[in-house]
């Protein structure tokens, strides 16, 4: 029982669902005249960057002054850090300071693990190294019930549904907790990229792989796509980004395979014309707008849930 | 209605209101909503989670069979607003339905099945504060057990239930529960 | 423990009611073998002098050893010592002590220090300092190629020719990656005979890597090192060593199937040895999963099948020798996130324990294999005279005694040594070092230095 939330691994299907159905209820505050609600006053939140990421740090600031706490944003730039604190000097600072979450960004793969250690309140992974970014998976996976069970789908999971994930799956965490929690859900998952871009254990996740998008479009409810960098070419995972574009890239053609009711996401930032083109990013299947403001709404249900003194796992199978 | 009229036994505690007794306080309440409202002009019943909102449900069924008046009926969800999030841990939310037309000048009347120490009710105004301006605020509880911590009081009540701070009130509603009564368990009552 | 001194002390030391493991079927019980009868061991004037049931000598002090177990000294093939440049992790005094408290009266201290030990000027520096601590003998390993940086060769022949009289040189912490280079020093230390002792790992197949590449690293979200960058360099290794006909030693195995080209070599009849260390026969990738970097070593640690294979590979002799590759490293080194954290782990006094849990109390081997792989092989392939030499009447006086019966307990990181980067912390490992002689003379007496 961790007071954490560093890896979607953490979350049972009923904690999944619970956060689910909490972040159904807080979206609706965006409708409302005070667009706050008073639960975390008091609290401090700190958000702790150690990778720019101007996109998801004001999300969590967003979420955490909607629901009334104090934001502290620290980020690794021109701070202590780049001057070589390290991250445990880092972390008794925070701890001196009296944060009750922190929300750490960093590049390397563990580091919110490292921290839960050296801090007393909660830690939330923002995204480590190429490890997990769980509130990611969170509100992908809420705005694939939005999208294909609707808006008043309190209680429902993803059983059944199909989601193909594709791309550089290697070196993403955002690939690591959506195949996680999209599985705790109930869903169906299939990695699709080239042999280099998979891990070699990928064998034991719980997911299907196919090396040929191309045969999974029609039976995908959704395709999400991971943004491939160009580095990745001079390490030899694949020998141009004009041939990766053409075996996996998601363009209009391949878009009009999927079923009527098929649903394209992406985490961002995009490469357009690389792992997706501008049409289909500018489509109506395309959620990538929404998940913005999904992510807002999916990481008050979670900052809620964690300083609101909730350990993860906390529901059983069926409670 | 169900026609049995014997005390119900609840969860090992002592029955004080039965199913028939709890139909007599509703249509009770609904007429007195309707007299202090001047028929029933402008107000919402918003009923506060769980049994609160059954219970909404209920008095705008029998003022609208009253008064042939169709009035808006929703639930507000109190969680995030309430004072004691350090002491207990995060609650899941309960749903928050606004009827269409907002608070905004209305008479809210807000439904709970319980009032003990008033906080929930604090937490209700609260919300309420967040979601318009409502030109009045009323209350309509099933059952008042005293004790009072805040200066908050109701305006309709179904039944006063003198108790001790040790008692267990339970509301069951067959909405929720699968019957309706009041049971009482405790020190000192015994079934 | 007694100490029935008498009032002149000529220095002499009678061990009495000690067991010598003598070869049979491997129980681990000392006592329930046959041959394996208490005796008595007379240390005087730097030898063992007698060995037997009833001896006496007058004016030497006494240890009664009964239920332990006497074993040559340990000798060490792969140790840091970290003096001269990095003396906040550990010196060659502290080294050195930490080794005598875990049963070693000789250590080979490896040659990626700062300065590199690349001319006969460290080496014998490196020596000189081993001698004044005293704890245990000290025998300087020279780089193979200047710097450490692959290039050049370093000076072999000098340094093999100082008063260090290196035979045994590595560029450990770095791979010989060139074959025309490793070609080259194979066939250069024949003229001496030196050894080679290759750091197996390919540094294109391993760039950046930090843990054992399979499930774990997988889920971890960390760079994988996979067992074929270690395979693939042992395997041609193993082939150029034959080609040239000189002596290939390949440092601190990690795979099971490092082993099984190990086999196969030695079963051409090439000079090939090999060492592994007490970590790799004990622990598997499964501890990274907090993300604790005393775990992080290089060559990694793998899974429950290599452990085995490792196991196996010690049992049957494959691998001659357990070495174990203590690598000290300062808290600030060990105490960030993983990608940051230096590799390696200390393991000089817990050697002995960790290879009585892994091998004896698994019916392994016997105590008498035992000594043989931790004292009798690493001399013979590190050409070390004077060490590792059996138990016998005219044998240096390097013993150390051992109970293996001590009641396990929790390892601590509380020790001799400056670093406190034990895997092993808060684990609970079987038996004790009681005490260690070099040249007849204890470092170490009751588990505390002497």
């Amino acid at each position: 029982m961790k007071r954490h939330l560093i890896s979607a691994a953490d979350l049972s299907r009923a904690d999944a669902v619970l956060i689910l159905d909490t972040a159904e209820e807080l979206a609706s505050l965006a409708d409302r005249p005070i667009k706050k609600l008073p639960t975390l006053r008091g609290r401090t939140v700190v958000n702790l960057f150690y990778e720019d990421s101007t996109r998801t740090r004001i999300s969590f600031e967003a979420a955490a002054k909607r629901l009334s706490a104090d934001v502290i944003n620290f980020s690794a730039k021109g701070s202590s850090v780049a001057k070589g604190e390290s991250l445990k000097d880092t972390a008794l600072t925070l701890e001196a300071m009296g944060a009750d979450a922190v929300v750490i960004r960093h590049g390397a793969s563990g580091a919110a693990h490292r921290l839960a250690g050296w801090v007393q309140g909660s830690v939330l992974n923002a995204g480590d190294g190429t490890h997990e970014h769980p509130t990611q998976a969170l509100l992908d996976a809420f705005t694939i019930r939005r999208r294909l069970k609707g808006t008043g789908a309190r209680g429902a999971a993803l059983d059944g549904l199909r989601v193909t994930i594709v791309g550089d799956v290697l070196h993403s965490r955002v690939a690591r907790s959506n195949v996680l929690l999209l599985s705790t859900l109930g869903a169906e998952v299939t990695l699709a990229a080239p042999p280099t871009l998979l891990p070699l254990a990928v064998g034991s996740w719980p997911c299907a792989v196919s090396y040929d998008l191309d045969s999974e479009l029609p039976k995908s409810d959704v395709v999400m796509m991971l943004r491939v960098q160009q580095e990745r070419m001079t390490a030899a995972y694949f020998p141009s980004v004009r041939e990766y574009s053409r075996r996996y890239g998601l363009d209009a053609a391949r878009m009009a395979r999927l079923p009527g009711h098929a649903i394209v996401m992406h985490p961002g930032p995009m490469n357009r014309g690389v792992e997706i083109a501008a049409e289909v990013a500018d489509s109506v299947r395309s959620t990538i707008v929404e998940q913005v403001a999904n992510g807002v709404t999916t990481r008050m249900a979670a900052l809620y849930l964690l300083l609101g003194g909730m350990e993860f796992p906390a529901t059983g199978v069926d409670q | 209605m169900c026609a049995a009229s014997s005390p119900v036994a609840g969860r090992d505690g002592l029955a004080v209101l039965d199913a028939e007794q709890i139909r007599r306080a509703l249509t009770r309440i609904a007429h007195e909503i309707l007299e202090r409202t001047h028929g029933g002009d402008g107000i919402i019943l918003l009923g506060i989670p769980t049994r609160g909102v059954p219970l909404a449900r209920r008095l705008a069924a029998r003022i609208g069979e009253f008064e042939r008046l169709d009035v808006p009926c929703g639930s507000l969800d109190v969680t995030m607003h309430r004072d004691d999030l350090r002491l207990h841990p995060a609650r899941a939310l309960g749903r928050t339905d606004m009827p269409p037309g907002g608070v905004d000048g209305k008479t809210v009347v807000l439904v709970d099945d319980v009032l003990y120490s008033g906080r929930t009710v604090r937490a209700a105004l609260d919300a309420l504060n967040d979601l318009g301006r409502p030109r009045a605020v009323q209350l309509a509880v099933l059952v008042d057990r005293g004790h009072r911590e805040l200066p908050i009081r109701a305006d309709y009540v179904g039944k006063n239930l003198p108790t001790s701070p040790r008692e267990v009130v339970h509301v069951l509603l067959t909405e929720v529960d699968g019957q309706d009564g009041v049971t009482i368990s405790g020190e000192g009552r015994r079934p | 423990m007694t100490d029935s001194g008498s009032v002149t002390d000529n220095g002499s030391w009678l061990i009495k009611g000690v067991t010598i493991p003598a070869s049979g079927k491997p129980s681990g019980k000392p006592s329930e073998k046959q041959g394996d009868v208490p005796t008595s061991i007379l240390l005087s004037g730097g030898s063992i002098t007698a060995i037997g049931p009833d001896l006496d000598h007058p004016g030497a002090r006494t240890i009664d050893a009964d239920g332990l177990i006497a074993l040559p000294g340990l000798v060490d093939l792969h140790t840091h010592l970290r003096e001269p440049g990095r003396e906040d992790a550990e010196t060659v005094e502290t080294g050195t002590a930490a080794a005598a408290l875990g049963g070693y009266t000789a250590v080979h201290a490896m040659a990626n220090t700062d300065p590199v030990a690349d001319t006969a000027g460290v080496v014998e520096q490196v020596w000189r300092l081993g001698r004044a601590a005293g704890h245990c003998d000290v025998q300087p390993v020279g780089a193979v190629t200047v710097g450490l940086n692959g290039a050049r060769l370093a000076e072999l022949g000098t340094m093999a020719d100082s008063a260090a009289r290196v035979r045994v040189f590595s560029d450990d912490g770095r791979c010989v990656s060139d074959p025309l280079l490793m070609r080259r020093a194979l066939e250069y230390v024949k003229a001496f005979d030196g050894v080679i002792a290759q750091h197996a790992q390919d540094p294109r197949l391993t760039e950046g890597a930090q843990l054992n590449e399979g499930e774990m690293s997988a889920r971890l979200g960390l760079a994988g090192w996979p067992a074929v960058a270690e395979e693939a360099v042992i395997a041609r290794d193993c082939l150029l060593a034959a080609h040239v006909g000189s002596a290939l030693h390949v440092c601190h195995v990690s795979t099971a199937g490092s082993a099984e080209i190990i086999r196969w070599a030695k079963s051409k009849g090439w000079q090939v040895t090999a060492e592994v260390t007490p970590h790799h026969l004990l622990l598997t990738d499964e501890l990274a999963a907090g993300y604790d970097p005393v775990f992080k070593v290089n060559p990694p640690l793998r899974t429950e099948a290599d452990v085995a294979g490792l196991r196996r590979a010690l049992a049957d002799g494959t691998i001659d020798c357990v070495a174990t590759d203590h690598a000290p490293h300062p808290v600030e080194a060990k105490e960030s996130e993983w990608a940051e954290a230096a590799f390696g782990m200390t393991g000089l006094e817990t050697a002995l324990r960790v290879v009585q849990r892994a091998m004896v109390d698994t019916g392994l081997l016997d105590w008498a294999g035992v000594a043989d792989r931790m004292s009798v092989r690493p001399a013979r392939i590190g050409r070390l005279t004077g060490h590792g030499i059996p138990l016998a009447p005219g044998a240096p006086g390097h013993v150390t005694l051992y109970d293996p019966a001590a009641p396990a307990e929790a390892v601590t990181t509380a020790g001799a040594s400056k670093s406190r980067n034990t895997p092993f912390a808060g684990m609970e490992l079987p038996g004790r070092v009681v005490a260690t002689f070099l040249r007849g003379v204890p470092t170490v007496l009751d588990g505390k230095l002497a």
